[in-house]
């Protein structure tokens, strides 16, 4: 039996992309922590600055590698499974990635390079700078496939001649409709993510009672940065939400379950069962006008429906639906679980309330969840098309047989689920074995210079360099 | 008009393909000598020194990769559906290899993160090679698409172009190590070259044979007149280099056999464009043929005039901020 190469391409890039996205989430806020944690250790000479950037920077490492290796297959996968959509889009979409190549991997993999070994060899504040360098490198990065991605939801600033997408206006393009919006949401999931991150093993470490002085500094500071990026993740998502109101009407439909373009006062639906064959929603539980009251900002706005379009225009709606409940669900958690850590400092009970860091202790996954759905919602939001209005995703792919793609996607699964179990797993032990302990000699920078310098570790050996 | 506008591009790819060979080529040909390290101590060495270099290394195959979609991305799109088997085994070895740097800290028992190292350095090697045969066997194209069937590469000469890279990578990884490392590391690492330098001999020699045979335009680009007054040399050279190699090698000098070993690459790499050029997917398509849109090769051409020297300033600083040889049992992190 031949198989499909379309679907199975589909199936593969929605696989390796969602695998690597996992990491970008956790390394473009963890760089930013650690620049943080750099700053705040040559400003104040306290050694708790330190032992936790380093101890992050060796959990950095470890899921950098992993981001970096599934990086290197996404920018191939556009040429090996979408070689229509590549040449179709390339003269647009192709510069965008170009820029990411120059801007952000080359600086973010060579300072890498510093951060992890320089320590002993560059001064203190040089070795911070590689920190904010990383960081920065990370930003830029998502800043240009974020740009690229926009274009592909909501594209501008080029013509079509003889079925290929000539560029007219750069600035249009790399600053199409959608990107602002998109841009930021992200940035702020991999800065919220990797908050929940931190707040869970600092949480972890004070219910074991061990590592208290840095933990209670990862608390504060997650703390401190969750209560204002939560809520602020809600209004950037709203923002984002009435922007695809207005160009991708039916992503929003989908979104909401909503079929029919002249109902007034839609319904917010909290669960439903989208049913695409009735074209309705069977088991609903919904608030009434509250679709129109977050989407129009009036009781009785009405916006189009996914019966504005022929069934084979549409997303398939199940999946948008539940996707997009999932992160708003997480969302709105993530704001309840800051606001209670808030009330807890405030009160000065937070280090002590053991059901409170119970639960934040095994929340550590939430963002991933949530970054994940989130783009479920965005990619399977604007099929059938995979450059809006531009191509479709039945005409992107590759002249390669359905059997060379199946192969292919089996060994991805396999590899990158053993890739991923050892680097949960050591991660993890990395966790366990927590930030070292200072030792006699770290007073002030030079001490701790000193002490890392010559650091023996239970199997590695000391240094001499 | 433009007409030099794809030459430059075509000149900037080249380099960033030639940037990645040398560069990832070292890194990967330690990955290839893993095995013969006498313990893990050694290991060690050998990890630590190329551990802060190879992301940056491996990021040279995306600026390959994407600037020939950005360039060409006609060629792009022809090239990677026709190889698709030998690139995503490639990108798969890349991972195993690539992960095994940061696992290898953690973890405790070493020996199947060293066969991932070691297995996965060797097969992307091999891969490279495939892929580099399969370019210049030649694809098949009909109406700007690719229409060969998916096992086209599974040919003999592909096969030796796979063998002949991990010979290359090797040998420029036991240079690496001969002028990085101390110790007994790098006296085993002298042996192994020599070895290697030989092998490679022969694969190049095997290679610039079969290829005029594979394909006729290749050897009339060669032994035609007066192109065969300006080629001769080429060969010529690559024998003297090799010569000064072996001799650096047998007088115990650390940094020239590696700067040979380059040289090497880079005649090699001279002998593939100069049977090819200017067709980017031989034998149909040429580099005009399947360029960019101007303004795209334009306002990627100005990025890159900036940007590429920065990107070469910073790398240069971290070469030479880890200069200086790495000791036994150095570990790393
Ligand atoms: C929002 C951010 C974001 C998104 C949506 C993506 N990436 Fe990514 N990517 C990053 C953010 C990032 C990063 C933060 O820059 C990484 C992740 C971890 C890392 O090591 O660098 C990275 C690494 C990374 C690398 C390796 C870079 C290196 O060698 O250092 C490549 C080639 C890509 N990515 C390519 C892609 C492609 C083709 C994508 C889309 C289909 C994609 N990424 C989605
Ligand atoms: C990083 C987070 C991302 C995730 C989790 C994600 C997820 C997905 C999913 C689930 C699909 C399959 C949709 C379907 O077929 O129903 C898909 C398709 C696709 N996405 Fe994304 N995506 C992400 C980012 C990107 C980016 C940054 C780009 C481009 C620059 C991109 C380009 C594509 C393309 C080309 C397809 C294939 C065509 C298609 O099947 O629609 N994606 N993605
Ligand atoms: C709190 C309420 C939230 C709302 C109202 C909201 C809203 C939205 C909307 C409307 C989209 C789809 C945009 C489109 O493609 O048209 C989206 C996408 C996305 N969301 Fe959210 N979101 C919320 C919370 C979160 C959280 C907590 C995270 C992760 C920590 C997150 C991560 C994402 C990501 C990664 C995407 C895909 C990329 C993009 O299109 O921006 N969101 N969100």
């Amino acid at each position: 039996m031949a198989m499909d190469p379309v679907l199975l391409s589909r199936v593969q890039f929605a696989f390796v992309v969602a695998f690597h996205i996992i990491f970008p989430t956790f390394t473009i806020g963890l760089s930013a922590y650690i620049a943080v944690l750099g700053a705040l250790w040559v400003r104040t000479g306290q050694d708790r600055f330190h032992q936790l950037m380093r101890f992050w920077t060796r959990i950095f490492a470890v899921s950098f590698a992993m981001g970096v290796v599934s990086g290197i297959v996404m920018s191939y996968q556009f040429g090996t499974n979408w070689s229509h959509f590549s040449h179709v889009v390339g003269n647009v979409v192709g510069p965008l990635i170009g820029y990411e190549v120059l801007t952000a991997f080359f600086l973010e993999a060579t300072f890498l390079g510093v951060l992890l070994f320089g320590f002993d060899r560059v001064p203190p504040w040089l070795y911070v700078l590689s920190g904010f360098f990383v960081a920065g490198g990370t930003a830029f990065s998502a800043f240009w496939i974020l740009s690229a991605n926009s274009w592909m939801q909501t594209p501008a600033g080029f013509v079509m001649k003889d079925g290929v997408a000539f560029p007219t206006d750069w600035l249009a393009v790399i600053f199409n409709p959608s990107f602002p919006y998109r841009f930021t949401h992200m940035v702020n999931a991999a800065y919220l993510t990797t908050g929940f991150v931190v707040l869970a093993v600092g949480a972890r470490y004070l219910l074991a009672g061990r590592h208290v002085e840095v933990s209670r500094t990862m608390l504060r500071m997650a703390i401190g940065l969750v209560v204002i990026l939560a809520p602020l993740q809600l209004f950037l998502g709203d923002q984002h939400g009435l922007n695809t109101l207005e160009n991708q009407p039916i992503k929003v439909a989908a979104m909401e379950a909503h079929w029919d373009s002249n109902e007034a006062g839609v319904p917010f639906e909290i669960f439903a069962w989208p049913n695409e064959k009735t074209e309705s929603n069977d088991y609903s539980l919904s608030v009434p006008h509250g679709a129109s009251l977050l989407l129009t900002h009036s009781w009785d706005g009405k916006f189009k429906g996914l019966k504005s379009v022929p069934p084979q225009d549409r997303p398939p709606v199940p999946i948008v639906f539940f996707a997009f409940r999932i992160m708003v669900g997480l969302g709105l958690f993530m704001i309840a679980a800051a606001f209670v850590g808030a009330f807890l400092w405030w009160r000065g009970t937070m280090f002590e309330t053991r059901w409170y860091l119970w639960i934040m202790s095994q929340c550590w996954w939430i963002g991933f969840i949530a970054v994940i759905c989130g783009w479920i919602t965005t990619e399977v939001g604007r099929q059938p098309w995979v450059v809006d209005g531009v191509l479709r995703t039945a005409d992107a792919a590759s002249p390669v047989p359905g059997d060379s793609v199946i192969t292919t996607l089996i060994l991805f699964v396999l590899a990158y689920a053993t890739v991923f179990s050892f680097g949960i797993y050591y991660i993890n032990r990395l966790i366990h074995r927590g930030p070292e302990e200072p030792t006699e000699t770290s007073e002030g920078l030079a001490g701790a210079a000193m002490a890392a310098a010559h650091h023996t570790t239970a199997r590695s050996l000391p240094r001499h360099s | 008009m433009d007409w030099y506008l794809p030459v430059i591009w075509a000149g900037l790819i080249g380099t960033a393909v030639a940037m990645y060979v040398i560069l990832d080529g070292f890194d990967l040909g330690v990955g290839i000598l893993f095995p013969f390290a006498a313990n893990e101590r050694q290991r060690d060495q050998m990890m630590r020194s190329v551990a802060p270099f190879w992301d940056g290394n491996e990021t040279w195959l995306v600026l390959g990769g994407g600037g020939l979609w950005v360039a060409f991305p006609l060629a792009y799109s022809i090239i990677m559906p026709a190889l698709y088997i030998p690139v995503i085994v490639m990108l798969l070895a890349l991972v195993f290899r690539g992960v095994a740097f940061e696992f290898r800290t953690v973890s405790r028992s070493k020996t199947w993160l060293n066969v991932a190292f070691t297995v996965g350095s060797g097969l992307a090697a091999f891969a490279q090679g495939v892929i580099l045969g399969g370019l210049i066997q030649g694809i098949k194209v009909t109406n700007g698409a690719f229409s060969g069937g998916p096992l086209d590469w599974a040919t003999w000469f592909c096969l030796l172009c796979g063998l002949a890279m991990i010979a290359g990578y090797g040998l420029l990884g036991a240079t690496w190590l001969t002028m990085k490392t101390e110790g007994p590391v790098s006296l085993r690492a002298r042996h192994q070259a020599k070895v290697l330098l030989a092998a490679v001999l022969v694969f190049m020699a095997a290679v610039s044979i079969w290829t005029p045979l594979v394909d006729p335009r290749i050897l009339a680009r060669w032994l035609t007149l007066p192109n065969f007054y300006f080629l001769w040399p080429v060969p010529v050279v690559t024998a003297v280099v090799a010569y000064f190699c072996w001799r650096w090698l047998e007088n115990g000098r650390e940094v020239p056999p590696f700067l040979a070993a380059i040289a090497l690459f880079l005649l090699g790499y001279l002998g593939l464009v100069i049977s090819n050029f200017p067709y980017l997917v031989p034998p149909s398509l040429t580099v005009w043929e399947t360029a960019a849109a101007p303004a795209s090769q334009i306002f990627m051409l100005l990025g890159t005039l900036v940007l590429l020297p920065m990107i070469l300033g910073y790398i240069a600083f971290v070469y030479w901020l880890f200069r200086g040889k790495v000791a036994e049992g150095e570990s790393y992190h």
